[in-house]
């Protein structure tokens, strides 16, 4: 069954970039979900889209675009989109959740536009929307491999930060921890895994996989660390899965790493109905 | 002792405060030596939380000026030395999966410092404040998993972590059965007393905790009172109606009936404001 992921030089990238994807997007997750983050996971990867859209868009004029990845560009949409939305937050400093909604539905705006601009572009987009098993190429593995410890190493660095901010913001400030600049740093890890994962799992269904490890986790998790434990153990079961069954049976991987997730969260729940959260 | 002799842990001079153009808090003289154990009472809305606020440097007052052991909170950068316990503390998300051990070592992380971890010694720490407040046994339970009394002594243990020489909870009992309470007060008092904690403990709970703390305040608004438990207690039915007095004329139909129940009075008050 697997063995054909190491007979083809972009299967097997699939395959570890699938692996990295499934241990980042459940970590990152972790803090998303506890920091009630989930939403906003999910107006950054489809402002992720409008920026691939304007990538490609460029890149029907300009060759250099059209030889470059349009996930960086669709990168710095999202950062950018994470600073308007903070930005906007604080303009609305009594209804702070309208800040997502704003941002979310003028990024699809633009990227309709784009993509109508540009006659619509057919089964490149598709793929971005709903995930590919042969997305990857060897320079976006390379630089998968970079962003993966690069972000994993400033998780770590800021864990404990993170985690006091997590739990009790008010606390954390009093004690003396730059609220405003960690969580700008978050935000912009956020991005970058919402990047690197959407190729393979796709725009529509990227902030699944940062969500539902962790809905899964915390049904079995004792303290925080477990979290992480759990969540990476749902994140890569269903991410290697998922990319297996996706492969032989002709699917989107999206959708077969997410319902592989369902399945782990369905059957989480299951068995410990006795724990309420 | 002679309270003049004793250096201050916090000296508030001349402090007003006012959310846009509603006064909250009017020229507040107020000086607290270090190891005192100070009830700061008052009825909801008095500015209780707003003065702590003002003391912690999370608000700037409009005026006058805020010293923590002798310096001026603008510049005050000894933060560890003061540990906060809020009132929102056991209204967190209970379902927030972090164990007992977990929660008390965020206590540290202020004092550990960007980029470091809790060594061995730091985690000796935690256990410590953990066996302080009498948790041991739960300590790598989620928080969540536990009664409203046990989550404070956890955020207790917490706030104990640090060795803090000033310790200052928000209405720590609000949520927290009767019996609780009793225990919880306990233990502040032999903080108090063994370890030399200033402690201020802010409530409106008057009742509950005079028999604990070693000095009074009370707050409306301006400060009514602030002196010895024993000149409190001498001056209590006066403070009462200098506090309470404007929402006990309100409601006189209470105040007719229970004309000789002072204190029960004030409690019908207070369900009734909440």
């Amino acid at each position: 069954m697997i063995e054909v992921f190491f007979q083809y030089d972009f299967l097997r990238y699939s395959l570890y970039t699938g692996l990295m994807i499934g241990f980042l997007a459940p970590v990152v997750g972790v803090f998303i979900v506890v920091r009630r983050l989930s939403m906003m996971a999910d107006a950054l990867s489809h402002i992720t889209l409008t920026g691939i859209a304007f990538s490609l868009l460029l890149g029907r004029y300009y060759p250099f675009f059209a030889g470059l990845n349009p996930v960086y560009m669709g990168m710095v949409f999202s950062i950018s989109g994470a600073l308007l939305i903070e930005k906007l937050r604080h303009m609305y400093q009594y209804y702070k959740e309208l800040a997502i909604p704003i941002i979310l539905s003028g990024a699809i705006g633009v990227g309709v536009l784009f993509i109508s601009l540009a006659d619509g572009f057919n089964n490149d987009l598709f793929n971005y929307l709903f995930g590919s098993v042969v997305a990857i190429s060897e320079t976006d593995f390379h630089v998968v491999i970079v962003l993966t410890f690069l972000v994993s190493l400033v998780l770590l660095l800021f864990y404990k930060e993170l985690f006091f901010l997590s739990f009790d913001e008010e606390q954390a400030v009093i004690s003396g921890l730059p609220k405003r600049s960690l969580h700008f740093i978050f935000m912009i890890l956020v991005a970058l895994v919402i990047g690197i994962s959407m190729q393979i799992v796709g725009i529509l269904l990227v902030s699944a996989l940062m969500t539902l490890p962790v809905a899964s986790a915390m049904r079995w998790a004792r303290g925080f660390k477990q979290m992480f434990l759990y969540a990476v153990l749902f994140g890569e079961v269903s991410v290697i899965t998922g990319l297996i069954s996706a492969f032989h049976l002709d699917l989107a991987p999206g959708g077969t790493i997410v319902m592989t997730n369902i399945a782990l969260l369905i059957g989480s729940i299951a068995l410990t109905r006795k724990r309420s959260l | 002792m002679n309270e003049q002799s004793r250096p201050l842990a916090i000296d508030i001079d001349q402090l007003s405060f006012a959310y846009q153009n509603q006064n909250v808090l009017e020229d507040i003289n107020m000086k607290v030596p270090q190891g005192s154990f100070l009830g700061l009472v008052g009825p909801n809305g008095s500015g209780k939380s707003t003065l702590i606020k003002c003391l912690l440097g999370l608000l700037t007052p409009n005026q006058g000026t805020v010293k923590l052991f002798g310096v001026n909170v603008k510049k005050f950068d000894r933060w560890n030395d003061i540990g906060f316990v809020s009132q929102k503390a056991n209204s967190f998300n209970s379902g927030f999966p972090a164990t007992v051990f977990e929660v008390v070592s965020m206590g540290l992380y202020g004092k550990v410092g960007l980029f470091r971890f809790l060594n061995r010694k730091h985690k000796q720490k935690v256990r410590e404040a953990i066996a302080q407040v009498g948790m041991e046994d739960f300590i790598n339970e989620n928080i969540g998993q536990l009664s409203g009394g046990q989550q404070q002594r956890v955020f207790i243990a917490r706030a104990l972590v640090s060795d803090p020489s000033l310790l200052i909870l928000d209405e720590p009992t609000v949520g927290v059965d009767a019996k609780s309470v009793t225990n919880f007060y306990t233990m502040l008092k032999k903080l108090n007393d063994e370890k030399g904690i200033t402690l201020i403990l802010v409530t409106h709970d008057i009742g509950a905790m005079s028999e604990y703390v070693t000095d009074v305040a009370c707050l409306n608004k301006c400060l009514h009172f602030h002196g010895n438990k024993h000149s409190f207690e001498e001056n209590k039915e006066e403070m009462m109606t200098a506090m309470y007095g404007h929402e006990v004329n309100l409601l006189e139909h209470n105040h007719d009936h229970d004309h000789h129940h002072h204190h029960h009075d004030h409690d019908d008050v207070r369900r009734d404001e909440t």
